[in-house]
């Protein structure tokens, strides 16, 4: 049993159900209480979706247990059939109805039913979200594609030279983070670059599309997440190559352009490609403020690392916390982790992660919708980089975060929630005016700033250890350091204090800690 | 039903009623912690369920992550179910967990899922264990909101009925009134004021701001329903000598001034005098209502099964605002607190008990009426259609009844027809 407040990713059901409604002529019967139906609100609310996903849940009550459960199924599945003649119907059992034991998917096997059936097994006990994705993915593709493999050893034949070389966009889905306009992004680049996108799935895809996937000359693992499992299979299966850059960022988009090239063996000029306002953007006299900002980066595994990357070589930030929530991409994020120098947070408990920020005070938080909110409460800036994400996450916009493009985007939304430079300098010239004091928010971040601070930031409480003591001078003179430095300010002098075996921080104190934290 | 104090005109709808059985797309009673929370201040919510669980209530709460809330879920994982972790061990180690971090609760549900209903977890017994030892700290007690058993509100209803036994028993010689069903604090003390000027005394709003607040029962209780969606809890508290007034809810003017006239005549309250008290903020309603009726006369609605207010809903839109009703569907039909609504609902409007989701937006779209009242999750679907909708959950979270939130009332159903006149981009049909 697992105390959970607020969760990162839904049961892998609600992952089925992504690839259902990602995709256009399946229909998911899912067996399943009533309760459930809620996940049609996540695409028709937070993704704005003009439909349901087709989904059909059996809602079976308690009066139905132990007698009906199994025949609501079978009618379930015969309407299903009927009334929306998908072309594929994939069967699954939500958390309740895995208890029960009904086997719907074998049930749909012995149904003879009109239509092809893809019986899943979501673990709901042990699994989760994102998981229940990349495995309804794979068993769709493994389920429409194995009658047309190759017998195994089987040599893929070198690709056509006369051809357009050609590739599958694979893992976008729906309620993913900017799927939508990545994959406008990413077909653009490929277009760009000579390069045939075959088949983008399951975003779009129907199960005819699914089959044509092995006529690429490789996959592109755009959302390892979903798409992870499905490409080692077609790589074991077909022999398809898989490019597995996910350009996200100036830098990692030219890697990925280099990929392309070299695993499509073309012969391709990166510069001549494309390019980015980020590169001079960062450049620019203006951005050096920017420079070793802290901050702390929590996502997926792969936007966390991604965004890790443009944070520091692209940004110029420092990153002082790198952490996932996803456990199937734990050992790649702590790889990472260990680039900046840092231990890997991995932990699908939000508490931790807001522990960990507090304990870090970063002056930026790239994380999810949670940490959004964890930086809200402590005051600091914070940009969404990554599911789970809420309706403000889907804009009207185009706003990509693949790409060249993505990285303009990546730009504009990390810079924005910051204290722009030049009102950096400003704060400290009238930080004693009446109308530029510390109870006045950043005036972009309007009252959201200024709310979080009145209601007592845990900077300007007196720290509550009660070892060491602060002198009234000093605490005067630290009130006199702009707030939105003062919780680091004070935290390092304590630290230096306790460290310098002091009971009462002096004003020297406070400058001797700031000379010894400066180098 | 003699403890029932009856109202003097026909009980049941004599209308087109027909009962659907298939898919139904309504939350389970997990989904009432949400206001159930709010409204209860120093109580805890915590689901023993599933992930799906805990994403339910987050999703419909539509993340409201201000602060560490006041409900959570203990996870069951395969340990738990394959019997490898005593449950109550681990429920066990989890409130003491929670109980550590939370100093201001004083009250903690322990809330029956899906999952915990189907692998028989006994939460009463585990509540009535772990209350002995937090005793004096917390009190402890358990509730269903699975969706195999409770449909979205009657959460609420579960949740109540389980505190009944609880209540201290009222003196022979005394009186009191209880007002049944969450509403906001803005409501509360607004129909404290006129009851008070009705010379009603000992009035306990039922679940009270804080989880101490136990009114007496016994019988010289009254009880009034201010939601519908209490018909358990009403009986629990007949079962314990209370009399139930039967009223038409406080919605809009008219239900509003029956629903005090109920309560007025129960108390044998001078009718000049009750029409005196009411008259004014009667007629404030009246024409705060009058506001919105231009937007809303002569338009069709139609109700989905929800949230259970559909039937007095319906009487409101069909009595005040002119609003022809198509359909009323409602998940579950209960005659006790719903007799006087009935009463005056029109004869011939149909209504539907229970839920087949396809067939029934297929009666929408045949029918395409001018407003659908249905969930969140289908809401966009027929937008996307041409069809205006208004999202049913947000009458439950908003503040509805009673005179001065009349024109409110309207003016949610009104909003969406407005918009429809004002835009002038893209086409809604």
């Amino acid at each position: 049993m697992e105390l959970t407040l607020w969760t990162y990713e839904g049961p892998p059901h609600v992952g089925a159900i992504r690839i259902a409604a990602s995709m256009r002529d399946v229909h998911l019967m899912l067996h399943s209480p009533q309760g459930d139906t809620y996940a049609d609100l996540l695409f028709t609310m937070i993704e704005r979706e003009g439909q349901r996903p087709p989904v059909t849940y059996t809602t079976f009550q308690a009066r139905d247990l132990g007698s009906s459960t199994a025949e609501m199924v079978v009618n379930s599945l015969r309407e299903c059939a009927e009334r929306f003649k998908p072309q594929v119907l994939m069967v699954a059992d939500s958390c309740t109805a895995e208890l029960i034991q009904d086997q719907p998917g074998a049930l749909a096997l012995g149904a003879n039913l009109p239509v092809p059936v893809i019986p899943l097994e979501m673990a709901a006990y042990t699994r989760k979200e994102n998981w229940g994705a990349a495995e309804t993915f794979y068993q769709l593709v493994r389920g429409l594609l194995s009658r047309q493999a190759p017998p195994p050893g089987t040599e893929r034949p070198p690709r056509d030279v006369n051809t357009m070389p050609s590739v599958n966009l694979l893992g976008p889905t729906k309620l993913g983070f900017r799927c939508r306009d990545d994959v406008v992004e990413i077909e653009r680049l490929l277009r760009s670059m000579g390069v045939d996108v075959n088949v983008v799935a399951p975003l779009g895809a129907s199960p005819q599309d699914l089959q044509a996937i092995p006529k690429a000359d490789a996959n592109i693992n755009l959302c390892p997440e979903v798409s992870d499992l499905t490409c080692s299979w077609l790589a074991r299966t077909f022999g398809m190559p898989t490019i597995s850059t996910i350009p996200m960022g100036w830098g990692a988009t030219r890697d990925f352009i280099a990929e392309v090239a070299a695993v499509l063996d073309l012969d391709i000029n990166v510069d001549a490609v494309g390019e980015s306002r980020l590169p001079w953007y960062s450049r620019s006299i203006d951005s050096t403020y920017l420079t070793g900002k802290r901050v702390f980066v929590f996502a997926d595994g792969s936007h966390a690392i991604a965004a890790a990357r443009v944070a520091r070589d692209e940004m110029g930030f420092e990153v002082v916390g790198l952490g996932t929530y996803s456990r199937e991409r734990a050992r790649d994020v702590r790889a990472a982790a260990k680039e900046y120098g840092l231990e890997a947070l991995i932990t699908d408990n939000y508490l931790e992660v807001e522990a960990k920020v507090q304990e870090l005070q970063p002056e930026m938080v790239l994380g999810t919708q949670m940490e959004r909110h964890i930086a809200k409460r402590l005051g600091i800036p914070c940009a969404v980089i990554s599911t789970p994400a809420h309706v403000q996450d889907y804009p009207a916009r185009y706003s990509p975060q693949m790409g060249f493009e993505g990285a303009n985007v990546l730009f504009d939304t990390w810079v924005h929630p910051l204290i722009m430079g030049l009102e950096e300098h400003l704060l400290h010239m009238f930080r004693d005016d009446f109308e530029f004091n510390d109870s006045v928010g950043p005036s972009h971040l309007g009252s959201e700033g200024e709310g979080s601070r009145a209601k007592g930031s845990p900077d300007d409480s007196q720290s509550d250890d009660g070892a060491v003591v602060w002198a009234f001078d000093a605490e005067k003179e630290l009130k006199k350091i702009p707030f939105f430095v003062r919780g680091k300010a004070r935290r390092n002098t304590e630290r230096f204090a306790f460290e310098h075996g002091l009971t009462t921080i002096e004003v020297d104190t406070l400058y001797d800690a700031k000379a010894h934290f400066s180098n | 039903m003699s403890s029932v104090i009856a109202s003097s005109v026909a009980e049941h709808h004599p209308g087109p009623q027909t009962q659907e059985r298939g898919q139904r797309a309504v939350f389970c009673g997990l989904t009432s912690i949400i206001w159930l929370h709010r409204r209860i201040q120093d109580a805890f919510f915590l689901v023993v369920g599933s992930r799906t669980c805990a994403h339910l209530i987050q999703s419909a709460a539509g993340v409201m992550i201000f602060a560490e809330p006041r409900f959570a879920t203990a996870i069951l994982g395969e340990r738990d179910l394959a019997g490898m972790a005593d449950c109550h061990e681990e429920l066990d180690r989890v409130v003491s967990e929670l109980i550590a971090r939370r100093s201001g609760i004083n009250r903690l549900f322990l809330v029956g899922s899906c999952p915990s209903e189907v692998i028989k977890l006994d939460l009463e017994t585990a509540a009535a264990k772990l209350q002995v030892k937090h005793e004096n700290r917390v009190r402890i007690s358990a509730f269903s909101g699975s969706g195999i058993e409770t449909t979205f509100t009657q959460g609420e209803d579960q949740c109540l009925k389980s505190t009944i036994a609880e209540l201290p028993a009222l003196e022979a010689s005394k009186e009191n009134l209880i007002v049944l069903g969450t509403v906001s604090d803005i409501v509360e003390d607004q129909f404290r004021r006129l009851l008070d000027e009705l010379d009603i005394k000992d009035v306990h709003f039922y679940p009270g701001r804080k989880a101490g607040d136990l009114p007496a029962v016994g019988k010289g209780t009254r009880v009034i329903a201010a939601q519908p969606f209490v018909g358990e809890t009403a009986r629990a508290l007949i079962a314990r000598g209370a009399n139930l007034i039967s009223a038409p809810f406080p919605l809009g003017a008219e239900g509003s001034k029956a629903w005090f006239e109920s309560v007025a005549e129960a108390y044998g309250v001078d009718s000049q005098r009750t029409e005196q008290v009411l008259e004014l903020p009667y007629q404030r309603a009246k024409r705060a209502v009058s506001v919105h009726r231009s937007k809303l006369e002569g338009k069709r609605i139609h109700f989905l099964p929800d949230s259970q207010l559909e039937i007095p809903m319906a009487r409101f839109l069909s009595e005040e605002c002119g609003l022809g009703i198509n359909e009323v569907g409602t998940p579950f039909h209960d005659q006790l607190v719903m007799r006087a609504e009935l009463a005056r609902l029109r004869k011939d409007v149909p209504m539907v008990e229970g839920q087949d989701l396809d067939p029934a937006l297929a009666r929408v779209r045949a029918s395409r009426p001018d407003l659908t009242v249905c969930g969140m999750g289908i809401a966009n679907a027929l937008e996307s259609e041409g069809l205006r909708t208004k999202w049913s959950i947000e009458l439950v979270f908003s503040p509805v009844q009673g005179f001065d939130q009349a024109g409110d009332l309207a003016g949610l159903f009104a909003k969406p027809l407005a918009r429809e006149d004002i835009l002038e981009v893209g086409s809604w049909s």
